[in-house]
């Protein structure tokens, strides 16, 4: 062990992952082999709504390499029949409620009397009842009765190899009747419709409302009122590298080890278990190196249930490893929403209420956390804004798609985008500067829990600095004096600048609260910090990187607590068997829960140590000063022991404190008392051409508030992607699907994820203001570029657009919308309707004025 | 075949992609299966010095080629300085684009030392990065650019 007196926290240690990265060595899921196994190839419906009438596997059967082939029928008797409740597998799962609610079942009968048969048992992967009255529909691995959407597996083969398997596919022989498929959010709701689930008698999973103030009176006083109609186009998440998974049986003791490139270790063993009936203690589910996630493999899914219950079956290890094409069907997709916001103002710019409704894309199913997507959106509307009154309703829809859930952000870019567009159509109703209407309806600066609009309490904030510094970092005034020097000359190619002060909730959660939305609670983090004999460290965390560098930062904390250096510590994760106790790594949550763990655990561990050191240096434990490693008698600074020293001590064991117990080795589990909430300011430059419809982003400047920050070059390396995820949300990417609900977007040639050349560079600035949510401070920051950059985009490209009288182009604005918008305006005379953007009647924006004058 | 200097002979299915064969009969793990149609490039390798990704070949189309992953590219346990530069700026976040990344980039500079900013985005154009946002992958080859010997001697000390 090295002493180190200098601190490691705030600056940028290199990332101790990437040599094993750098050179080929890492070990994803793909690269586990092990004796015996087999592969698993999964045959899937092209159709995304019909009834299955027969499957013949006879003929796949006696292909080369096949071992076996199932039907869904075939593994019904393989899941569970009646999962024993486990809080932490289906945190809220109430079978009662299940029964009650999901009003189907296996047999695909009406459920209008009591379920009593064990063949009536909904199964689904849901993990959060955002209402009681939440339609669930049942959710088989492998579909057997009717698809739901397309890409859903209906048969699986086992063979010696991926080839083989593929080859067997092509042999399996399903009939389908198809149905009568839905897939756009409005059509689903209206009379009449097809039903994704006609069993449920509507599309409707649920509906949630939140109401705070006098909203009617709010808007009868407004001397503005502003409403718009935004789109949130749904997106694929494409981590580059798919999800795959090993299920390893062991002929022993009955139990399994399941390797799977997931976020979510923790939460798939309790959710497997339950699903397949292995006892918790006896499955081990390790996450190896894990190549992105981005939300999507913060979920459990079929291929993990199929895996497991084949390798029980056979007694074999079994690999599937998804193909690009599944990625695009069968892993959640995100974003998905129709939102309509509608605020009232007076002839300042003050606001005085927000209404807001949403229509969210579930998908075909409920996977663990789609219903609640909308909910982490329905806090965030106000944003940066204080106002007394607001009212919120989000109705979850089911479509014959994908299912939804998390992707980067999660339902708060979604609220980041409505309510910044709607600040900017505010800015132009009041002829006010998008800065100034935004600086108007902050909240003063505040280092103390504030309430919000929404009910809930904000840690701390001070949105002006951000502001004040990105108009200063982007030369505010330069560039609008360039872009009036644009439009002046007519230059084809017209100047954009798009604003957008965000912030977003972070820190995954108080437990109460998670429970009391619904969620069942288990919000907390663990970390274990152990001293070894040789005075080395081991940090044990609940958390689950996937390309975010907790070995590195985790390292920082706890060598800075424990006055050591991060060489000398070990960062283990993503193991169940290491990690028992742990609830993994999504909403930004890992730094101020895990993280902050890891710091009170590194704190136990100094407690322990002083008293051994007081001990060792027959001095009183209040006379103890410890500084870089170092125990030391106040005002006798020769008299000291070191941290190592203490180490071996507290392991020897052969002279501590009466009744200590041996070893340093510490536990924490940190439940936040809040959450937290990063913000800041964003300024996107885009040059728009207004005879192709191209847009350039120009420059990007951001000025973001996290809280301290522990490594800033993986700060910054966070907001890089974040931002370049948020732009490709703004301007390339969209899941489309025809009316037979094909997805015609589903490969890496017809879904646009952006190269280099399509990105900007970044130009970063960091504001501190500590969280009251933690001892650290800090906030997190993995979502915050992809919240805070789609608005400042499209505001940006919207503010290019202006002077043709252009108020709205939804995302992505591809340059053909950007053109058609321009053709429109220029049709009708640069007027103040909007132009159909969409290039799809049904999505077409209601241009209907009202009263206060109509923006969207 | 010769894979990162070390011959190999295989008798292999006339289908099987060249990603296939180094990935599941050499067991070489680090060339990364991203997308088997060409569009991702993670599985970037050299094939005869110039970059070509591995699952747009056959195995059988390699015979006789030399090729090199990036496990060949360390060289007594010294990093290329391309991996060096990726490391110290920060030009990966979950990894597993990387190596093909690396790869691309190290051909980039072989065919045109002196590319601009702009010619190393474009020269990148078919390796995709989900995590870094690219500006990091581009500072990391400016990095190789401006420092290759010092980098070289940093790797090695």
């Amino acid at each position: 062990m090295t002493q180190a007196p200098e601190k490691f926290v705030g600056g940028g240690v290199p990332r101790k992952e990437d040599p094993a990265l750098v050179t080929g060595r890492a070990n994803w899921t793909d690269n586990i082999k092990l004796p015996g196994m087999l592969t698993a190839v999964f045959m899937r419906s092209p159709y995304a709504h019909a009834k299955i009438t027969s499957v013949d596997v006879s003929a796949a059967k006696e292909q080369p390499g096949v071992v076996a082939v199932f039907t869904g029928e075939d593994l019904l008797d393989e899941y569970e029949k009646h999962p024993r409740e486990n809080p932490a597998a289906v945190t809220g799962y109430d079978l009662s409620l299940h029964d009650r609610a999901q009003g189907h079942s296996v047999t695909g009968e009406t459920d209008g009397e009591e379920s009593q048969s064990s063949e009536e048992t909904t199964r689904s992967f849901v993990a959060w009842i955002v209402h009681d009255e939440l339609k669930i529909p049942h959710h088989d691995p492998v579909a057997h009765d009717e698809v739901n959407f397309a890409g859903e597996p209906v048969a699986v083969v086992l063979a010696s190899d991926r080839y083989k398997a593929q080859d067997a596919i092509e042999f399996i022989e399903v009939d389908y009747e198809p149905m009568d498929v839905v897939t756009d959010l409005e059509e689903a709701m209206a009379d009449g419709s097809p039903l994704s689930h006609e069993d449920f008698g509507t599309n409707e999973a649920y509906t949630w409302d939140l109401a705070t103030g006098d909203i009617d009176d709010a808007f009868s006083k407004a001397d503005v009122t502003v409403q718009g109609r935004y789109l949130q186009p749904r997106l694929i998440p494409n981590a580059i590298e798919t999800r795959g998974v090993v299920a390893d049986p062991d002929p022993v003791n009955g139990g399994f080890t399941l390797y799977t490139s997931t976020q979510v270790p923790h939460i798939a063993k309790a959710v497997l278990s339950s699903y397949c009936g292995i006892p918790e203690q006896r499955l081990r589910v390790v996450a190896p190196d894990v190549g992105g996630g981005f939300g999507s493999k913060l979920n459990v899914y079929s291929e993990e249930v199929i895996a497991l219950v084949l390798a029980r079956k056979l007694g074999v290890p079994i690999k599937w490893i998804e193909d690009r094409s599944e990625n695009y069907l069968a892993t959640i997709h995100g974003r998905g929403q129709v939102q309509n916001i509608e605020v009232a103002a007076d002839s300042e710019g003050k606001i005085l209420g927000m209404k807001v409704n949403l229509l969210a894309d579930m998908g075909a199913y409920l996977h663990l956390n789609t219903a609640g997507i909308p909910l982490l959106g329905a806090f965030m509307y106000p944003g940066v804004y204080t106002f007394p009154a607001y009212s919120f309703e989000c109705i979850g829809v089911y479509t014959n798609k994908t299912p939804t859930d998390a992707y980067r952000g999660a339902g708060r870019p979604e609220a980041a985008y409505a309510v910044e567009r709607i600040m900017d159509a505010l800015a132009a109703e009041t002829g006010l500067d998008p800065a100034e209407v935004r600086r108007r309806n902050f909240y003063e600066p505040f280092d103390e829990p504030t309430d919000t609009p929404a009910g809930i309490q904000y840690d701390s904030g001070n949105y002006q600095l951000t502001l004040d510094r990105v108009l200063e970092l982007a030369d505010y005034e330069g560039l609008r004096e360039e872009q009036r020097r644009r439009r002046e000359s007519g230059d084809p190619v017209q100047l954009g600048i798009g604003f957008s002060t965000y912030t977003e909730i972070c820190g995954l959660a108080p437990s109460q609260v998670l429970s009391a939305l619904g969620a069942g609670g288990a919000g907390w983090e663990m970390a274990k910090v152990q001293m070894l004999a040789s005075g080395n460290v081991e940090v044990i965390t609940g958390t689950t990187p996937h390309g975010q560098g907790h070995v590195t930062s985790w390292s920082q904390i706890a060598a800075d607590v424990l006055g050591v250096t991060p060489d000398d510590v070990e960062v283990l994760h993503g193991d169940t068997a290491i990690a028992p106790y742990g609830r993994d790594t999504y909403g930004s949550r890992s730094l101020p829960v895990g993280g902050v763990a890891v710091h009170m655990a590194a704190q136990k561990v100094v407690e322990k140590a002083k008293k051994i050191a007081a001990h060792m240096l027959e001095a009183s434990e209040d006379d103890i000063e410890f500084e870089g490693g170092t125990f030391s008698v106040a005002g006798s600074p020769d008299q000291n022991v070191t941290m190592t020293d203490v180490a071996g001590a507290a392991y020897l064991a052969n002279n501590l404190p009466e009744g200590m117990q041996p070893v340093l080795s510490e536990e924490y589990f940190f439940d936040p008392p809040n959450f937290t909430f990063p913000f800041g300011a964003h300024i996107c430059v885009t040059e728009v051409d207004t005879e192709t419809g191209f847009v350039k982003i120009r420059d990007y400047f951001g000025v973001d508030d996290c809280g301290p920050v522990i490594n800033p070059t993986i700060v910054d390396g966070q907001l890089h992607g974040g931002i370049a995820q948020g732009v490709a949300q703004a301007l390339y990417e969209e899941a489309v699907h025809d009316e037979e609900g094909n997805l015609t977007t589903g490969s890496m040639v017809d879904y646009l994820i952006p190269g280099a050349p399509e990105l900007p560079n970044y130009t970063l600035e960091r504001t501190v203001t500590p969280s009251t949510s933690n001892e650290m401070g800090v906030k997190g920051v993995g979502e915050a570029g992809t919240i805070g950059a789609p608005p400042a985009v499209i505001n940006s490209v919207v503010d290019a657009l202006s002077p043709y009288g252009i108020t709205h182009v939804d995302m992505p604005a591809s340059p053909w919308k950007v053109w058609q918008a321009i053709q429109n305006a220029q049709g009708q005379q640069a007027g103040t309707r909007d132009a159909d953007l969409s290039g799809r009647p049904s999505q077409a924006p209601d241009s209907t004025d009202t009263e206060g004058g109509s923006v969207s | 075949m010769t894979v990162d200097g070390n011959a190999h002979v295989a008798e292999v299915e006339p289908r099987l992609l060249l990603l296939h064969h180094l990935r599941e009969n050499l067991g070489i793990g680090g060339v990364h299966t991203g997308c088997n149609t060409t569009s991702c490039g993670a599985c970037t390798v050299h094939i005869d010095g110039e970059s070509v990704k591995s699952c747009t070949i056959l195995a059988v189309q390699a015979d006789g080629h030399e090729i090199t992953t990036v496990r060949g590219i360390t060289e007594n346990g010294v990093w290329h300085p391309m991996q060096q530069a990726f490391h110290e700026a920060h030009g990966l976040q979950c990894g597993y684009c990387t190596p093909g990344m690396i790869m691309a980039s190290i051909s980039l500079l072989k065919e045109n030392p002196d590319a601009t900013e702009q010619e190393i985005r474009d020269g990148l154009e078919g390796n995709l990065c989900r995590c870094t946002g690219y500006e990091n992958i581009v500072k990391a080859v400016q990095l190789v650019q401006q420092h290759t010997d010092e980098l070289a001697q940093h790797a090695a000390s």
